[in-house]
């Protein structure tokens, strides 16, 4: 009986090709440009480093909340002088007005529903009124938060010249970003250059300098807080700042790196509109008080307010070096991180560790792959043949998914090849086996083809997808490298459905319409 | 060419074989895993910094802890690597706390520089895990493989019965206790490709078990009158060929794999070469021999077995 194949038959031909040119592209230049520039390397391949962090958001909802009890008192004290804002749990955004007399309890009501405090719910206590933040604006915040660190991160990072990095969120939740760079081993300074985005802040200086924290602790001013540092590097004194600052990152526009007065490096900067008002009505209120300049929670400098500033501002009087100057006007340019980072991960792959892997992956790849095909040929003979061509054509199909898709090859996900060889064949022996056997039970040739496929496609389903149910788990378990291999074991499983079923199929028609009736099959 | 066409063998009448050599293994796992080496985990679980060197000959591994020590360092743990090609060393140490430094990685890297004078070397890759993310990871990972292994007994319940489910369940449960056990023995570290390797080979026998299974639910349908148990015996001696051969050919490319794969897939390929073995094994020797068990102790109980009219579930 003949089959018309020609039409299966170019169909495979035309899937072949698609496949090639999603592993080779448009090939120009040599093969080996063409395929690195198909397919990605993962980090683990290619040298380079990895690093997960996480935004401590909360810390932005505190500040907000912060600063939105400055705001309320200055509301309910023009109304009710009496009356105190405060927030009973620092790491909750929950204020309590307290202390309103009855008769201005209405018109606080008032203020307090206005479009300024929107963002809260107003609830009565006995003496006052409590806002929370509704968490809808909390879980704002938190995401607002996360995606300004990733674009402060990736400014960042930009600045140390690296090709494809990469920085996005990771992770179910959590608030964690991954950070990729490939080519880049030293992770020390990456770190450096990543954290140094750490807060930036002017606070109003309540006391000090104290020597030690004991003194400093016995003469804490109300609402202030204690932190380290001084004019230069090594000053150790402490200072008594109110806790809530009067400029913070955001605020900050631009910033320059100088020379002051005495040639010394400087820092110039300038604020937003809206922070320059607020900046002046704080300094020419407090000339001849003290402010501190707080860099990831030391004080970094401490400056006489001798006049009103609004929105131009010099950070000066020593303590910078060129660099550091220079390093902090970037920092001040291209925003601070609204919150601080914690480092939760980090992985360095040297570039001489990522090429052995790939050589040791090729090697074992082709050794595996050549051991299978010389097997299927010494035990199948003729339908060894076919084995082998839909193997190859299952790798192609496989290399050519990850080209389209623009997955990444990781050292798992080579492994995860090497495995899609082992299990791909198993799909054949299934169907050979089946077609000897029905041979042995006296079918012809073509019948016994026609059965052994009926019979073993129902396992072959059975168990590629309770391979690929085990492939999807792991892709969403796993980091870079795991989910390398998820990748390819899955796509490897569903070409080879297709390989091992249609296109040994049509082999075996082909073969079948060239033999004669009651010919023996060559398996 | 063919080999094991037309076997005959009574594969359930080993049982006890099968069970004793079953046992061997697992207790000796389960007793390493217990009292002797426990489970070792890699730093991607416990939290921790390791750091891969790599030096042109066989480094000593009293002067590294001394560079170590000499440093400051305590707490190093040094673990030479016999690689395939080129020699290198694991250093590692825990990890305090969540703190933002990279200290560590850079102490040792310092330690090496200044007090290690051997020979030149070069760092492969230095990997720190703080704990919340050893944490985090932890319990993905189980949550992993137990989701794993319910979706695979939904879907088996649903294509066969439920017991067929349970009995591949229990083997692959077997496999992993055994794989597990492996690792325990030779004190390998469970890292997370570790992890991929046991999923996969959970799929793995899974597969070779579904194999068996849909053979027996084919014969059941063609041989009316034997008991389950003559069904079962033959239904594994249809597929011995095709078992052997497709594990053979698996544990081929794995082989290659361990051989030639290189350090930093070890602990990958040799839980596949262990699962492979066991998966097999497995699927003869535990999922089938439990079936017929089970539905023998049903029928002893008076209860339905769901095979059908007048078939015994053995002779």
């Amino acid at each position: 009986m003949h089959k018309n194949l020609n039409g299966k038959i170019a169909l495979i031909i035309a899937i072949l090709a698609v496949f090639l040119y999603g592993i080779f592209g448009i090939p120009h230049g040599g093969l080996k440009e063409s395929l690195t520039r198909r397919i990605h390397l993962g980090l683990d391949l290619r040298g380079g480093t990895h690093i997960v962090l996480q935004v401590k958001t909360a810390e932005a909802v505190a500040a907000t909340s912060d600063n939105d009890m400055v705001q309320a008192q200055d509301t309910v004290g023009k109304i009710a002088p009496a009356a105190r804002v405060s927030k009973p749990d620092l790491q909750q955004p929950v204020l309590v007005v307290s202390s309103v007399s009855q008769d201005k309890l209405s018109a606080v009501r008032d203020a307090l529903n206005a479009n300024a405090f929107a963002a809260y719910d107003l609830s009565s206590t006995n003496d006052g009124y409590r806002l929370t933040m509704k968490l809808a604006e909390v879980k704002a915040i938190r995401e607002h938060t996360l995606d300004t660190s990733i674009e402060t991160i990736r400014s960042r990072v930009d600045s140390l010249g690296v090709a494809e990095p990469v920085i996005q969120k990771y992770g179910l939740g959590e608030d964690q970003i991954l950070v990729e760079l490939p080519g880049i081993d030293n992770a020390e300074h990456v770190r450096d250059v990543i954290q140094s985005t750490a807060r930036l802040e002017i606070h109003e200086v309540t006391g000090g300098p104290y020597t030690s924290e004991q003194d400093a602790q016995m003469q804490l001013q109300p609402d202030s807080v204690l932190v380290q540092g001084g004019n230069s590097l090594e000053d150790q004194s402490w200072w008594s700042l109110k806790r809530i600052s009067v400029v913070q990152g955001p605020d900050f526009r631009d910033a320059r790196s100088g020379q002051d007065e005495g040639g010394r490096p400087d820092v110039n900067f300038t604020l937003t509109t809206g922070a320059g008002e607020k900046f002046y009505s704080y300094t020419s209120a407090n000339i001849g008080k003290q402010m501190a300049i707080v860099l990831d929670n030391k004080v970094r400098e401490v400056a006489n307010i001798n006049g009103a500033i609004r929105d131009q501002g010099q950070i000066s009087g020593g303590g910078f070096t060129k660099q550091t100057a220079q390093d902090l006007s970037l920092m001040l340019r291209t925003g601070s991180l609204p919150a601080s980072i914690v480092f939760l991960e980090t992985h360095t792959v040297g570039a001489s560790l990522g090429a052995s892997s790939i050589r040791h992956g090729v090697i074992a790849s082709v050794v595996g792959l050549v051991a299978v095909m010389i097997f299927m040929l010494i035990y199948y003979r003729g339908a060894g043949i076919n084995a082998d061509l839909a193997l190859l054509l299952n790798l192609v199909i496989l290399l050519g998914f990850m080209g389209f898709t623009g997955s990444t090859l990781t050292l798992p996900g080579i492994a995860g090849v090497i495995l899609t060889i082992g299990m791909g064949v198993d799909s054949n022996v299934l169907i050979f086996e089946r077609i000897r056997e029905e041979i042995r039970a006296g079918k012809s040739a073509s019948a016994a083809v026609h059965a052994g496929f009926a019979h073993a496609w129902v396992t072959i389903l059975d168990t590629h997808v309770t391979t690929i149910v085990s492939a999807i788990i792991l892709f969403f378990v796993g980091t870079g490298p795991v989910r390398g291999f998820a990748v390819t074991l899955m796509f490897g499983l569903l070409a080879n459905l297709f390989t091992a079923v249609y296109v040994s199929r049509v082999i075996f028609d082909a073969i079948l319409n060239r033999k004669t009736r009651g010919e023996a099959l060559s398996i | 060419m063919e080999l094991f066409s037309n076997t005959n063998i009574d594969w359930l009448s080993k049982k006890w074989l099968f069970l004793g050599f079953s046992l061997i293994f697992s207790v000796a796992g389960v007793l390493s895993i217990l009292f002797w080496n426990h489970i070792p985990m890699g730093i991607d679980f416990k939290g921790g910094t390791q750091v891969r060197v790599a030096f042109p000959q066989q480094p000593n591994e009293d002067h590294l802890r001394e560079a170590m020590d000499k440093a400051g360092i305590r707490d190093a743990s040094i673990q030479r690597l016999t690689a395939g090609s080129g020699y290198e060393a694991l250093i590692t140490l825990p990890e305090a706390n969540d703190t933002n430094s990279d200290s560590a990685r850079n102490a040792v890297v310092h330690a090496l520089n200044s007090q290690y004078h051997d020979s030149a070397f070069t760092i492969g890759d230095a990997y720190t895990v703080g704990p919340t993310a050893g944490k985090q990871l932890t319990h993905q990972a189980g949550w992993a493989v137990l989701w794993s292994l319910l979706g695979m007994l939904v879907f088996l319940w649903f294509r066969f019965e439920f017991i067929y489910g349970a009995a591949a369940v229990i083997a692959v449960f077997h496999d992993t206790l055994i794989t597990v056990g492996a690792f325990s023995l030779t004190n390998q570290e469970i890292t997370l490709t570790v992890i991929a390797a046991i999923l996969t080979l959970v799929g793995y026998s899974m597969n070779d078990t579904i194999v068996i299974f849909d053979r027996i639910r084919e014969n059941l349908q063609l041989m009316r009158r034997a008991t389950l148990a003559e069904v079962v015996n033959k239904s594994i001696n249809q597929t011995l060929s095709r078992t052997l051969l497709t594990s053979g050919l698996t544990f081929l490319t794995v082989l290659a794999l361990y051989l030639f794969g290189g350090e930093v897939l070890h602990g990958f390929s040799f839980a596949l070469v262990v699962g492979i073995l066991i998966g097999t094994y497995s699927s003869i020797a535990v999922a089938a021999p439990m079936l017929v068990a089970y539905t023998e102790w049903r029928e002893r109980n008076g209860k339905s077995t769901g095979l059908g009219a007048g078939r015994k579930a053995a002779a």
